[in-house]
């Protein structure tokens, strides 16, 4: 999809691969409304991208926050018109330094199913709608390498990237043929926040810079020959267009 | 009618009573049946404005409470509301303490926001035109913090905004939910396009319905704002070429339709617009064949707007029907499919449809 003049939200836009995959694509003339819990972070991105020419709106929320989805959506439509691209990246690993499964509060669980999972479900089900009206629209799920394999310590975030991987095959089967899209994508390691925050001993210069895998990441939503249900590796992804 | 006090748990159990205008017939049933009473080829438009959370709380120059509802966004950048005193959606709108009085330039404090007022309209003193202090992504944060949707005494609970919304709700223009569109699920928006019913939307700020005003009630619904989409143009062009029908869900699709092409001398064109318009007994319509909508009971300006669709008399049989099987009413309550006879003036076939006339994107309201 050409994101040019579109209408895109990306949840997690504040910093990391959201904050960058939103300059990635105003600079391609997307015009966006960013969703984060940090109002100063979001306001500095938005700054940063209006600075440089392109459209930016901040809306501050939560995504875990049950109200939170039918606002995102009514806010991003009254400032962008149609929604065309939805970018579900904001999450959570949980409490850090991460713990085995067994040491794992049965709340935290809860908590990041409810920001990795449930919010997107629903933010989904508030902006797909319209796609599905207009017969046109993508949805990306951020995914993990932790959502495929078992690593020890990664249990609340692994179980909740695979239900979101899932979770965009099921929507993809229900609305085949539609219009409406969804592809999953596996961002690789990156030198972020929240990398460090995991594994804080990391060699930061084997990692990946996130501007690089947004731009990764914004060639697949340009592609329209990604396959609708398909997991994307942004590591492996050769930039079929 | 019994009103539907709550929203119902599964859209799916919505019942459905066919009017048949041209057969005279009714029809109990469910609106699973819908796609099965259209026709393949038959287009269904819907209004696809979202709900505003447009109940505000706000305090007066002299500290006295006020309830400000969001009609609708007016000129330049202002919003036209009205005005309740003490007390809230509990009490029967009628029933309401009166507002105080203001003035155009005195300011309503909310939490969080503050407006001053620019003008109190003729119609009635409660009918203002507000501007807020802020306006853009500042404004929509600030209304969806402090605002409530707007609800009436016959609900049993305090409504949040996901009970207000359809399943295809874009840009908050309503200031009450288009709410035929509650029945469409996603699982009906998928067969009738199985089927070869195609959808496709108008956006219509549908006003308040109640105002605590007898004057004002009776001059409603106000003047309100649309947008057609240059690809509904062509999908209802395309619907009359093959001889399909043309529904709209809810009364303010029609009223965007009917609207928009009388302001056009009787044919639909893509663009935003104002319409005044009130369909009733004998209006010939331009655009729309067919409703889906609420059961509405004679004596209501809905009721009046479905006679422009069918007989009064098959009507008034619809709505005791429907009351003799328990259907319930108002907002979250059952619906009901009128036929009727074609429109008269074949749509945008009396000329060709001007492909080239540009779509007028009003910017977002503030």
């Amino acid at each position: 999809m050409d994101v040019r003049g579109r209408g895109v939200v990306i949840t997690g836009g504040s910093r990391g691969l959201g904050a960058a995959l939103a300059q990635a694509l105003a600079a391609r003339g997307a015009r966006l409304a960013l969703v984060a819990r940090g109002e100063e972070a979001l306001a500095d991105v938005v700054r940063a991208i209006r600075a440089g020419g392109g459209e930016a709106h901040a809306i501050p929320a939560d995504v875990a926050d049950q109200g939170a989805p039918h606002a995102i959506a009514g806010m991003a439509a009254a400032l962008l018109g149609d929604v065309d691209v939805l970018v579900h990246d904001a999450s959570t690993l949980g409490p850090v330094p991460l713990a085995l499964l067994g040491d794992t509060a049965c709340e935290d669980l809860v908590q990041a199913l409810d920001v990795n999972v449930v919010g997107p479900f629903r933010l989904t089900k508030a902006l797909a709608g319209p796609m599905l009206l207009r017969g046109r629209g993508l949805v990306v799920h951020v995914s993990s390498d932790a959502a495929v394999a078992a690593y020890p310590r990664w249990g609340a975030y692994g179980v909740s990237k695979a239900a979101l991987d899932h979770l965009a095959r099921i929507w993809a089967a229900e609305l085949e043929g539609t219009g409406v899209r969804f592809f999953g994508v596996d961002p690789g390691e990156m030198d972020t926040a929240m990398h460090a925050a995991a594994m804080p001993g990391a060699d930061r210069a084997s990692l990946a810079r996130p501007a690089d895998v947004a731009r990764t990441v914004a060639d697949m939503i340009a592609s329209d020959a990604i396959a609708s249900g398909a997991r994307l590796e942004a590591s492996a992804w050769g930039g079929a267009r | 009618m019994i009103a539907a006090a709550w929203p119902r748990d599964d859209p799916r159990t919505t019942r459905l009573l066919l009017v048949d205008a041209p057969r005279g017939a009714l029809r109990d049933g469910g609106i699973g049946e819908l796609a099965a009473l259209l026709a393949p080829g038959d287009l269904l438009v819907v209004n696809d404005a979202a709900t505003l959370p447009g109940s505000l709380r706000a305090v007066s120059p002299w500290g006295a409470p006020v309830e400000v509802r969001l009609a609708g966004p007016a000129a330049e950048g202002t919003w036209r509301a009205v005005l309740f005193g003490a007390g809230d959606w509990r009490t029967r709108t009628e029933d309401r303490a009166a507002p105080p009085l203001v003035r155009a330039g005195e300011r309503l404090r909310f939490d969080g926001l503050s407006a001053s007022v620019a003008r109190v309209h003729e119609a009635s003193p409660r009918l203002v035109s507000l501007a807020f202090d802020v306006r853009g992504a500042e404004l929509w944060r600030a209304l969806y913090r402090a605002g409530r949707p707007v609800q009436y005494a016959h609900t049993s609970g305090p409504l949040a905004l996901w009970h207000v919304q359809t399943a295809y709700a874009s840009r908050p223009w309503a200031a009450e939910a288009p709410s035929a569109g509650f029945a469409l699920t996603w699982e009906l928006l998928l067969e009738l396009r199985r089927r070869g019913v195609a959808v496709a939307r108008v956006t219509h700020a549908a006003g308040l319905s109640s105002t605590g005003d007898g004057a004002l009630d009776r001059r409603l619904p106000l003047a309100e704002r649309y947008d057609i989409p240059e690809e509904t143009v062509v999908a209802v062009r395309a619907a009359s070429e093959r001889g399909g029908r043309v529904v709209a869900v809810g009364t303010t699709a029609v009223r965007a339709l009917e609207g928009a092409a009388t302001n056009r001398g009787g044919v639909l064109a893509a663009g935003s617009g104002i319409t005044s318009l009130v369909l009733g007994p004998g209006t010939r319509r331009h655009v729309v064949d067919g409703v889906l909508t609420g059961v509405h009971e004679p004596s209501t300006s809905h009721f009046a707007l479905l006679e422009a669709f069918a007989p009064g008399d098959l009507l008034a049989r619809a709505v005791a029907l429907a009351e003799e099987r328990g259907y319930r009413g108002h907002e979250f309550g059952d619906a009901v499919l009128v036929l009727a006879p074609r429109a008269e003036a074949g749509r945008a076939l009396d000329r060709p449809v001007d492909a080239t006339v540009r779509i007028v994107r009003e910017p977002a309201a503030p």
